[in-house]
């Protein structure tokens, strides 16, 4: 083997290519969570009544104010790829560390939110629950399995969004090249949609 | 994503099996983001569940030789057919053209150095393994093997004491592996086309795996929510499809075959693919059609994914919707029916050489016609109602699965092996095995057609003496079936240790680009990624490297 080998370095960078597949991905986020809002349609079809009496048990103030959080948290997530386009790291930093402190409190009120409604016995299986109608089994059913899918989200979201703090501190996001977090602040606007969906369904329709 | 090349001086470059990248050995193969190398850990992997699954259907037939109890009692034989589904569906069928040959030839065939997202495509390889295992796990795990069948209908996979979960864990990481090689695939396709290839410039493999990676993308999704629900209904008791909590079992049909039916689709589309691509190479002929085969894929994965409800034309639906689901599996047979005949109006008239991938793809294109036909009939009301849940519709969907898809792959491995390693199989025996295979595989499944049509309902375990015939017949041709894929896989794995060398690059004389690189591929694909000019099967006349291949044999 010769020992006057030369290198040559090639870059693959294909920012349009990575959106893209990032798109794609949330689209595919939209589809599993068009199974479940299938579901819930069909079943608010097959038993209105029962649906419109278990609505009125959630509490919609909780559930306003976590709606306000998450809005504001995709703000914030907008505005930190602002901040790093216009070279402020620092700045970006900040905003994306205020987008997962509003995560967590969101994931909190979703505690306390849960943890009242266990503590009436309202839980998935439980005798409280199997002893009303079919039709509050299946609300709440959906209930826990929506919003605890979507709650999910929202953790993976906050490990996704440390993990970008991380990058743009190491300097790997920068003004010239932030495509990382901009593919993960769609991920992020994907599940405050999916919650501005979630709660007109199991907390305003009444 | 940078990527250092390292250009030796003595101009000879490595091939992607002798390339020393950051990790040595084993850990270079595991640890690898190339995709010719993930191609091949699929090839093993895959290949590897390929045999698990048939062992499972060799135990079945065997089973059913005579009536009454002759190897096991009725729950294994109901944990064999599951396991069999299981496997044959989501650990072979789904992800083997796409994984295997998808993985490695595509970026090649579009004049591209990677895939669009080299990592991800390691890591779905990892969570098809980790799918794997919990297939694995659901056989030995206490408990006893899963037994609901592959289709997991609920109330009975709720109530069930076997492993479910883990059956339905499986197939739901092994969807997620899925979606992320699609997802991949559809932005390879749309970004790293070499300059020049427009979409009508680009080889009809391409064109059947992109319209697959989008079914991949849009209808996994819903198979995943779906067991995901079967999955924390068994864990949680919510209700949300167990009649006796208000929840409804058929919408759970509707949700799985929303998936489901399509991923017939994704098994046969890529199969499809390779079919055109090695007709016109035998051939010696531009592919007849072009834009007929091409669009056709289209418009198969668009109609394929409309037409789920026709698996439960007796699972209680109104007339209207009947009628509709009917209407639209009568369409989709267009698109294939377009195909086949493009197929054999390209070999018409061509300078036919019957190498063995040609022999495959004959196959291929016989079964496929008798499954595609048979499909029709199932499409009609009035049969369906007739047949369903008998042994016909297990002789239709073999016939399309394994005598389309099986031998589309079986196909892809004669026709892409000897590239992939530089080495040629015993081309004697490949084509003698062929007759084994295509013999074994028509004796195992075409009875089942005859008894389907006499009523012998599927997946019982006993059975009254009138079909004993039919059975003895169709157990004594999985038996010649198996040997025949035995001495298949004993050709190539011969061929890897002492086969004879290939240093063509064009071995068989095609015109698409992976026949203008090295053999086997160098590390990188393309040291310069080529400007493309023509259309792919412009074959000249008097052209001498065609025959080049004959001084391989």
């Amino acid at each position: 083997m010769s020992t006057q080998e030369h290198t040559v370095t090639y870059i693959h960078r294909d920012d349009i290519g990575a959106r893209m597949g990032m798109w794609l991905f949330l689209f595919t986020e939209l589809l599993l969570f068009g199974g479940m809002f299938i579901l819930y349609s069909i079943y608010r079809f097959t038993y209105p009544d029962v649906f419109h009496l278990a609505a009125k048990e959630l509490n919609t103030i909780i559930g306003a104010f976590n709606t306000a959080i998450l809005l504001t948290s995709s703000l914030t997530m907008a505005l930190s790829i602002a901040a790093i386009q216009r070279n402020q790291k620092s700045l970006s930093i900040f905003l994306q560390f205020i987008t997962i402190v509003l995560a967590l409190g969101f994931m909190v009120n979703k505690y306390f939110e849960w943890g009242a409604k266990f503590s009436h016995g309202i839980y998935p299986g439980s005798d409280v629950l199997l002893s009303k109608p079919a039709g509050e089994i299946i609300f709440f059913g959906l209930y826990y399995v929506m919003t605890g899918l979507h709650g999910i989200h929202v953790i993976i979201g906050i490990v996704l969004i440390a993990i970008m703090m991380r990058f743009t501190s190491k300097g790997i996001i920068k003004s010239d090249s932030y495509v990382k977090l901009e593919t993960i602040g769609l991920y992020w606007h994907l599940v405050d949609i999916i919650w501005i969906f979630l709660f007109p369904l199991f907390y305003l329709i009444t | 994503m940078n990527e250092t090349i390292t250009v030796p001086t003595n101009g000879k470059h490595p091939s992607y099996l002798d390339y020393q990248g950051k990790h040595k050995g084993f850990l270079g193969w595991i640890l690898s983001t190339d995709h010719k190398r993930i191609g091949i850990l699929y090839l093993i992997s895959i290949l590897s569940f390929f045999l698990v699954g048939v062992t499972f259907g060799f135990l079945i037939r065997l089973e059913l030789i005579a009536p009454g109890r002759t190897i096991v009692d009725p729950q294994t034989y109901n944990a064999f057919f599951t396991l069999h589904g299981v496997i044959m569906v989501f650990l072979f069928l789904i992800p083997a053209v796409p994984a295997i040959f998808g993985n490695f030839f595509l970026p090649i065939l579009i004049g591209a150095r990677d895939v669009s997202f080299p990592r991800l495509n390691l890591l779905s390889w990892y969570l098809y393994i980790i799918g794997g295992l919990l297939a694995i796990l659901s056989i030995i795990a206490p408990g006893g093997a899963a037994d609901t069948g592959w289709t997991f209908y609920i109330p009975y996979s709720v109530r069930t004491g076997t492993n479910v979960i883990y059956a339905l864990f499986a197939a739901f990481v092994l969807g997620f592996s899925s979606i992320l090689t699609g997802i991949n695939f559809v932005t390879t396709v749309h970004r790293l086309r070499a300059p020049g290839m427009t979409w009508f410039k680009t080889p009809l493999s391409v064109w059947s795996i992109y319209s697959t990676a989008w079914v991949q993308v849009l209808v996994t999704p819903i198979i995943g929510i779906t067991l995901l629900l079967v999955i924390i209904e068994r864990t949680f008791n919510v209700g949300l499809f167990d009649p006796a909590l208000g929840g409804d079992p058929v919408l759970f049909q509707h949700l799985f075959w929303i998936y489901s039916h399509p991923a017939v689709y994704i098994m046969i589309l890529p199969a499809m693919g390779i079919v055109s691509e090695i007709i016109p190479v035998f051939a010696r002929r531009t592919i007849f059609g072009y834009k007929f085969i091409a669009l056709s894929s289209v418009a198969i994965a668009f109609f394929g994914s409309l037409v789920w409800a026709h698996h439960m034309f007796t699972a209680g639906m109104s007339d209207t919707g009947q009628f509709i689901f009917s209407l639209l599996t009568m369409i989709v047979s267009i698109p294939s029916a377009i195909k086949v005949f493009n197929w054999t109006a390209t070999l018409y008239k061509g300078s036919i050489d019957l190498a063995p991938p040609l022999l495959y793809v004959l196959a291929f294109i016989f079964q496929f016609s008798i499954g595609g036909l048979t499909g029709v009939m199932l499409g009609v009301l009035s049969l369906d109602i007739m047949v369903h849940d008998t042994s016909f519709v297990v002789a239709h969907f073999h016939y399309v699965m394994f005598g389309g898809a099986g031998f589309g792959i079986f196909a892809a491995l004669h026709y892409w092996l000897p590239k992939m390693f530089g080495r040629m199989y015993n081309i004697k025996v490949a084509k003698n095995t062929f007759w084994l295979v295509f013999i074994g595989f028509n004796l195992l499944y075409f009875p089942m057609f005859i008894m389907g049509w006499l009523g012998m309902p599927r997946r019982y375990y006993d059975y009254l003496p009138e079909f004993h015939i039919y059975h003895l017949l169709s157990t004594i041709g999985s038996w010649i079936l198996i040997l025949g894929i035995l001495i298949m896989f004993s050709n190539f794995i011969a061929a890897l240790i002492r086969g004879k060398k290939v240093n063509e690059k064009n071995i068989w004389g095609g015109e698409t680009l992976e026949w203008t690189i090295e053999t086997p591929p160098i590390h990188e694909n393309f040291l310069e990624i080529p400007t493309v000019h023509d259309a792919p099967y412009e074959y000249k006349q008097n052209e001498t490297d065609i025959r080049q291949f004959q001084e391989v044999k």
